[in-house]
């Protein structure tokens, strides 16, 4: 049998590394993170979702919808913009289940759980990174609007503290795609049920219009949709009347999702075999 | 270092109503290499998933260097590589990034992590390809990247799942010679394999292990001695002296030789290893030239076909993809 010897002699491998101390949960987390930074780097199409997306549909709605809608665009965009915005980025949420499961279905994961380190911190690196995601969702959508004549009354302030909301409003709908990323079979299956999920998350709400020509049953998920709460806590923040209400409602939503989600999907990570 | 660093007992793993592992037992010494030689579907990789604490057992225990694979597993893992197709890189990063990526997450400084990374791609002729995502690699580079991410640090236990599969032979034999040089610098191997002359040449013992448990254990001369049979290989110097030779090999080892492909070429089982010089006389009596002459023990093939019943190719079962 052959026995070809390198080019090169191996010489470094018998060098003896000796093992540091493992890496603390921050430091493989925020490593772990700074893969999925270098995977969006590698594959930008993957940043579609966030970007041309959101302009289709400022476009369609405001162009489209508006004037029959509200009576004037003008009037619509200021009204659909911040809902707009919270769809794009609760729906770019949903490429975190996506992503996991295509990780565990080519092997890298069972790389990472033979490692010493923080369990989740695989987990929590690949939410990290996808914050970065919904920041570029939110700068378009609000720099799309602003180029449209969309104008908050609030101060930069206020808009700013209205994109956070909307962030750990994302972050913490995000455990619950990951979980199903974690137990779905394929891509496609995550795909197909998070979608399922999305469309009542977002379509049954104040997103696009005003519930209240909306029939009773309808209304009564409305009222109760957390993504409703979100977008009225967004639009006050927007307009320079925040409603501590709303805003409370979106963080006990939040907290719910982290503190129900968290860890189960912890649990489903750690259970993966 | 206990002197085992490897030892299962009575291993267990079921999917559903297959039993992919079915009370697998080993013991591996340290410094060594161990094969588990076996078909697709015979639970290697399920086995190598218990080992690694990315499975746990239904039933059975194993310890990794004295520390237990469920127990201790944050413990065993500071002590092990793994390379193996569902432990693999990142297609989408270069070789550096995974390298880095690999040095930071064993715990190696940022500088640290660079140096390496480049040392490694050095010594695994991957320089090149540093810059280039791991998906344009060839198979025999990307089955090198695979075990240097694994070796970032020196690990004690190296775990490498089927290293060699569907690699061409000159890349087969650079793996084996980073497997060689790893042992030599005091890692423990254990190796799956489907190929019967990998373990051959690595192994410095063999479990042979088919639907889910070991059939049969030892070095490769044991499994070699528990089918018994030698074989007389012959090469002429002339083919056309092939029959009369035929006559007198059949005459002198009182068998019936086997015909090969190669016409200058005979085989037979030899019973009694002193009768192959009696006939050498008697060919140099009859005039017969003789090219080659050697007595062989069988081959891993025909350990496996005996141990068996079945060769090692012929699989009928499930792949261990869709038991897994």
């Amino acid at each position: 049998m052959s026995t070809t010897t390198l080019e090169r002699p191996v010489r470094t491998v018998a060098t003896r590394v000796e093992r540091p101390e493992p890496p603390s949960a921050l430091s493989a987390s925020l490593t772990l993170g700074w893969r999925s930074v270098l995977k969006i780097r590698r594959i930008p199409e993957q940043l579609f979702d966030v970007t041309f997306q959101p302009v289709i549909f400022i476009l369609m709605f405001v162009y489209l919808f508006g004037g029959a809608i509200s009576g004037d665009t003008t009037q619509y965009l200021q009204f659909v913009l911040p809902g707009i915005l919270v769809q794009t980025v609760v729906m770019a949420s949903l490429y975190t289940g996506i992503s996991l499961n295509t990780d565990i279905g080519k092997g890298i994961f069972d790389r990472f759980r033979s490692l010493p380190i923080w369990r989740p911190a695989a987990l929590v690196g690949a939410l990290l990174a996808d914050s970065i995601r919904y920041v570029v969702a939110a700068v378009v959508c609000l720099a799309v609007g602003m180029a449209m004549g969309f104008r908050p009354d609030g101060g930069v302030l206020d808009v700013v503290a209205a994109c956070l909301l909307v962030l750990v409003f994302a972050f913490s709908l995000s455990w619950v795609f990951a979980f199903l990323g974690l137990t779905m079979r394929s891509a496609g299956a995550v795909q197909g049920v998070s979608m399922l999920a999305m469309f009542p998350l977002t379509f049954a709400s104040n997103v696009f219009v005003d519930p209240s020509t909306m029939p009773g049953w309808l209304r009564a998920w409305v009222d109760v949709n957390p993504v409703s709460h979100l977008v009225t806590a967004v639009r006050g923040l927007m307009s320079g009347s925040p409603q501590a209400g709303d805003i409370g409602w979106a963080l006990i939503g939040c907290a719910v999702l982290v503190a129900v989600f968290a860890p189960l999907t912890v649990r489903a990570y750690r259970r993966k075999s | 270092m206990p002197t085992l660093a490897i030892e299962a007992n009575g291993l267990v793993k079921s999917f559903g109503e297959n039993r992919a592992v079915d009370g697998v037992d080993l013991a591996v010494r340290a410094g060594t290499v161990y094969g588990v030689l076996g078909p697709n579907g015979a639970g290697k990789t399920t086995t190598v998933r218990m080992l690694t604490t990315l499975l746990r057992p239904d039933g059975g225990s194993a310890r990794v260097l004295g520390r237990d694979v469920v127990d201790d597993a944050d413990e065993v893992r500071r002590f092990i590589g793994l390379t193996g197709q569902y432990a693999s890189v990142d297609e989408d990063l270069t070789g550096t990034e995974n390298l880095v990526l690999q040095s930071r997450l064993v715990g190696l400084s940022r500088t640290r992590s660079k140096q390496r990374a480049a040392e490694l791609l050095e010594s695994f002729d991957l320089t090149e390809a540093a810059n280039r995502p791991v998906k344009h690699f060839s198979g025999g580079m990307r089955r090198r990247i695979d075990l240097a991410a694994s070796i970032v640090v020196t690990p004690d236990v190296l775990f490498l799942d089927e290293p060699t599969t569907g690699l061409d032979p000159r890349s087969r034999g650079q793996v084996w010679d980073i497997v060689r040089d790893l042992v030599a610098g005091g890692t423990t191997v254990l190796l799956t394999t489907q190929y019967l002359d990998e373990a051959d040449q690595l192994a410095d013992r063999i479990a042979v292990i088919d639907r889910g448990t070991v059939i049969a254990e030892g070095t490769s001369a044991d499994l070699k001695a528990s089918v018994g049979r030698n074989s007389l290989h012959l090469r002429l110097a002339d083919d056309t002296q092939r029959d009369l030779a035929e006559r007198l090999v059949a005459q002198m080892l009182d068998t019936t030789p086997h015909r090969t492909t190669e016409a200058a070429v005979i085989t037979a089982p030899v019973a009694d290893p002193d009768a192959v010089a009696d006939l050498m006389i008697r060919l140099r009596a009859e005039g017969v030239g003789i090219d080659e002459i050697g007595v062989q023990r069988p081959s891993l093939d025909e350990v496996f076909l005996t141990l068996t019943g079945h060769a090692a190719d012929d699989t009928p079962h499930d792949t261990e993809r869709s038991a897994a």
